[in-house]
């Protein structure tokens, strides 16, 4: 055994690389070049940034490589801002890689000079190099090199060109053991002066020197950056507040002279350094600068104002109509599956306790769960098609000025639309879909309205209500139903920005990078990421909570005695037919085979068996909090039936016609059951249109289903929003359906006679 | 030379940024774009709602909301 190569394998098993750079310069594909499906995305703890991680095989060695969000500069106001700079200073990768879009050279190095500045590892991945050379540009890589001291290495990410000399460019750093000393520029004789007396006091005290180099302590507290300030006022207040007296003096100074702030004054000197070198010689065009490029005609049309929204329109139906119709046929197949599982499950185990809690609890609702993976894989897909192509940012673009109205974000149509904004969506998705917003305010008041839309499991519900009280109607009151939830859901956005979420709007200011033709890989890796991320869950959580709505919708069961009462009635039923009779049932499945005295029987016993399973539910806990809440729920016109089925509800939304039908005795509620249950509806007593309206809107607006709750607690990366979401949902909706229910019986509208 | 805010600029009008009057995030995000004094831009046009405004700076486009351009100084050719 040779120790010394095992001694270097150890050593070089442990280094780890940074993938970092602007969004869209092209990280996330150079980084699944590099690693191929060794890969996997989890989160940074607490918050909902991606952590995508991976390794890679280089001359023999396991290199973990990490591909950071995207940023523009190393301040720390945005989320990926302080992520992507945090991970620096305090994992101390062992080399970063800038990722730099050769076509925009200038406001990529931007972020390369910050880098320099940081003093850390570095080696420039100058990628995009066919698009500069389409807009006739031409970089001398080596002149850049020796100017910058770091090496260049011109890569095209998407054909994995260069991606061989960069990583051995990388190794070949990695391998000194050096000193990292940062970037020295000058600011101007005002800024310098500052810095140089913070950098004494910092060293005298040794301030923070543990984490961060002298100047850049400095550089930070001159740019008033947040994060550093409280770092600093924690550990050593009396210092930090020297600091910022500086820092003030020097901004009163500057302010008085030349009307600018000392952060402007930074950021105008390092574009002023990177200009002095692109001036060396660095980049010559070859043909005229304003040459309009495929990108910039296509935008005439696609961001056009009267053809902009036409095409959007259509882009936004289709990407509806796409992942809803052509997940129909999988969702099919895993439903047929599961209901073949569920049949199995049912003959093999004996009736009784376990045989419910594996065929009610864990196979449906697993079942149930999977159900949605063909619908988010496809959602998935859509949207990374319109991510990495570059409209997402043009549907921001277009809608920002009306979804800024409701403090939200012209992303956040996206959600929206596929929660159910055109009737049918689905809020597992939708929730899932508020990804593509960056601003962390907009996003989270989105996530937290989406599952006020119409989605496609409300809909039997209303069809249900709709066949007994308005069949003539019916187009009416689903157009309506579909407005009152965009209504809803905009003005619960604008309430919760106004409170809970309240805050300035995230500045706009933002890139329209331009169309580029997604690869395949890209799109499949994304789809798939994403999508596996939901199933981990529903094999976990979602599976507790599924049983935990069984065992209330089960115990306590029903006495013994109560049991044996319905027996006996069955047994009493069963000898009241000839014996022949009672045999044709246990032996013939096909309905219509049956003569007509088994017919009678047979719909005599499941009259009995439809009390039993009334009786049953009414006894569980679900049902006694039915019935005890009915007190309360009688305002907005719900007796204990109801609350049963909206308890159920929380399961899933196609739970409450089923659990209605229980509750008035109709077994088996299936097929005929739906019509027979919207029949028993219209007649009852109990009931009238005005009712039925408030119990839609009820449906519509009240807590979330488990599943969506799950997602919501996971995407907002904290419980409290979706528990949030259950109580908030639950009293809105309560109100809106006491409001009209009362109104309604005040002044006699929808009720009988 | 004539000085005016950005916001006010016309479709098509070409400028040079003169100075950025905003501090703070907002300040900060429009100087990480690339827009600082002595750049040359473009207004491409306007959303379908006249708001935010598009604009070519070098070789990329920027969006930002009529509140922000609001903030920046742009000295254009008389017209
Ligand atoms: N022409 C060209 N396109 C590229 C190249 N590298 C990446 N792209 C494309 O650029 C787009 C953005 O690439 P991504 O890898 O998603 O960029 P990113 O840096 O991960 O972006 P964020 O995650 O948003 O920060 C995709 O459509 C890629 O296919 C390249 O070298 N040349
Ligand atoms: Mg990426």
């Amino acid at each position: 055994m040779n120790n010394n190569s095992t001694g270097k394998m150890q050593m070089q098993a442990d280094k780890q690389i940074a993938l970092a750079g602007n969004p869209n310069s092209g990280k996330t594909t150079l980084f699944n070049e590099l690693t191929g499906s060794r890969q996997h995305v989890g989160n940074y703890p607490g918050i909902t940034v991606e952590k995508k991680q991976g390794t890679c095989i280089q001359d023999g060695y396991k290199i973990n490589i990490v591909d950071l969000p995207g940023i523009y500069s190393l301040s720390a106001y945005s989320i990926e801002e302080v992520v992507a700079r945090d991970f620096l200073i305090n994992e101390k990768p062992n080399a970063v890689i800038d990722i730099v879009d050769a076509s925009n050279l200038e406001r990529n190095l931007y972020l390369t000079i910050q880098f320099l500045e940081l003093g850390i590892p570095l080696c420039i991945a100058l990628n995009m190099m066919d698009e500069a050379e389409t807009r006739g540009m031409r970089i001398d890589e080596k002149r850049l090199s020796r100017i910058l001291g770091v090496a260049v290495i011109p890569t095209v990410a998407r054909s994995a060109k260069g991606k061989d000399q960069l990583m051995a460019a990388v190794m070949e750093m990695m391998s000194h053991n050096k000193e990292y000393t940062p970037l020295e520029i000058s600011y101007g004789s005002d800024v310098d002066s500052a810095l140089l007396t913070m950098i004494k006091e910092i060293i005298t005290a040794d301030f923070l020197t543990e984490r961060y180099a002298a100047r850049w302590t400095a550089l930070k507290y001159l740019e008033n950056d947040a994060q550093m300030i409280a770092a600093g006022q924690e550990k050593n207040p009396v210092l930090s507040a020297r600091l910022l007296k500086i820092r003030e003096k020097l901004a009163r100074h500057l302010k008085d002279t030349l009307d600018t702030y000392p952060e402007a004054m930074i950021a105008d000197s390092r574009y002023g350094y990177i200009n002095a070198i692109l001036k060396q010689g660095v980049v010559q065009y070859s043909h005229d600068e304003n040459k309009l490029y495929l990108s910039d005609k296509i935008d005439k049309f696609v961001i056009h104002r009267f053809s902009g929204p036409l095409i959007m329109t259509a882009v936004l139906v289709g990407l509806y109509q796409f992942t809803f119709a052509y997940s129909e046929a999988p969702i099919k197949w895993i439903e047929a599956f599961f209901e073949w599982v569920h049949a199995m499950a049912a003959s093999a185990l004996p009736p009784g306790l376990l045989q419910s809690l594996v065929v009610s609890g864990i196979i449906d609702g697993v079942g149930g769960v999977l159900g949605f993976v063909p619908l988010i894989m496809f959602m998935f897909l859509g949207i990374s098609i319109l991510e990495d192509s570059g409209y997402i940012a043009r549907v921001a673009f277009m809608l920002d000025r009306v979804f800024r109205m409701f403090g939200l974000h012209g992303n956040s149509v996206m959600p929206y639309i596929v929660s159910g904004g055109i009737a049918g969506g689905c809020a597992v998705p939708g929730v899932m879909a508020a990804r593509t917003l960056k601003s962390q305010k907009e996003r989270l008041a989105t996530l937290l309205t989406v599952p006020f839309m119409n989605c496609g499991a409300k809909l039997p519900v209303f069809a249900m209500l709709i066949s007994a009280f308005f069949v003539n109607h019916k187009a009416q009151i689903m157009f309506a139903i579909t407005a009152i939830s965009w209504a809803m859901a905009l003005l619960a956005a604008k309430f919760l920005r106004l409170t809970v979420i309240k805050g300035e709007s995230t500045p706009f200011v933002m890139e329209l990078p331009p169309y580029r033709l997604p690869t395949v890989k890209g799109l499949f890796i994304h789809t798939w990421e994403r999508t596996w991320q939901y199933i981990k869950k529903a094999g976990t959580v979602i599976l507790g909570i599924s049983i935990l709505v069984w065992a209330m919708m089960t115990f306590p069961q029903l006495p013994e005695e109560k049991e044996l009462m319905f027996a006996q009635e069955q047994l009493a039923m069963h000898s009241a037919y000839p014996a022949a009779v009672a045999n044709e049932l246990s032996i013939k499945i096909d309905q219509k085979k049956l003569s007509s005295a088994a017919q009678a029987l047979k719909k005599k016993l499941s009259h009995i068996e439809g009390k039993r399973a009334e009786a049953a539910l009414r006894h569980s806990l679900a049902g006694r909090f039915g019935i005890a809440i009915e007190g309360i729920s009688k305002w907005a016109g719900f007796d204990w039936r109801t609350n049963i089925a909206l308890v159920g509800g929380f399961a899933a939304k196609e739970v409450i016609v089923s659990t209605l039908g229980i509750a008035y005795s109709l077994a088996d509620i299936d097929t005929e059951a739906f019509d027979s249950l919207s029949e028993t509806l219209a007649h009852s007593p109990n009931w009238n249109p005005l009712a039925a309206f408030s119990l839609m809107l009820f449906v519509l607006f009240y807590a979330p289903c488990f599943i969506t709750v799950v997602t919501i607690a996971r995407e907002s990366g904290s419980w409290k929003w979706g528990f949030f979401s259950m109580v908030f949902n639950t009293i809105i909706a309560f109100m809106i359906s006491v409001v009209v229910f009362q109104a309604g019986s005040f002044l006699g509208i929808g009720i009988r006679p | 030379m004539n000085r005016i805010k950005m916001r006010e600029m016309d479709d098509n009008q070409k400028g040079v940024i003169s100075a950025i009057k905003v501090a703070g995030e907002l300040g900060r995000r429009i100087r990480d774009m690339g827009l600082i004094p002595g750049t040359e831009i473009k207004i491409k046009g306007r959303a379908p709602l006249y708001d935010p405004i598009v604009l070519q700076v070098k070789k990329y486009i920027l969006a930002l909301r009529n509140s922000e351009a609001e903030h920046i100084m742009v000295d254009v050719d008389e017209q």
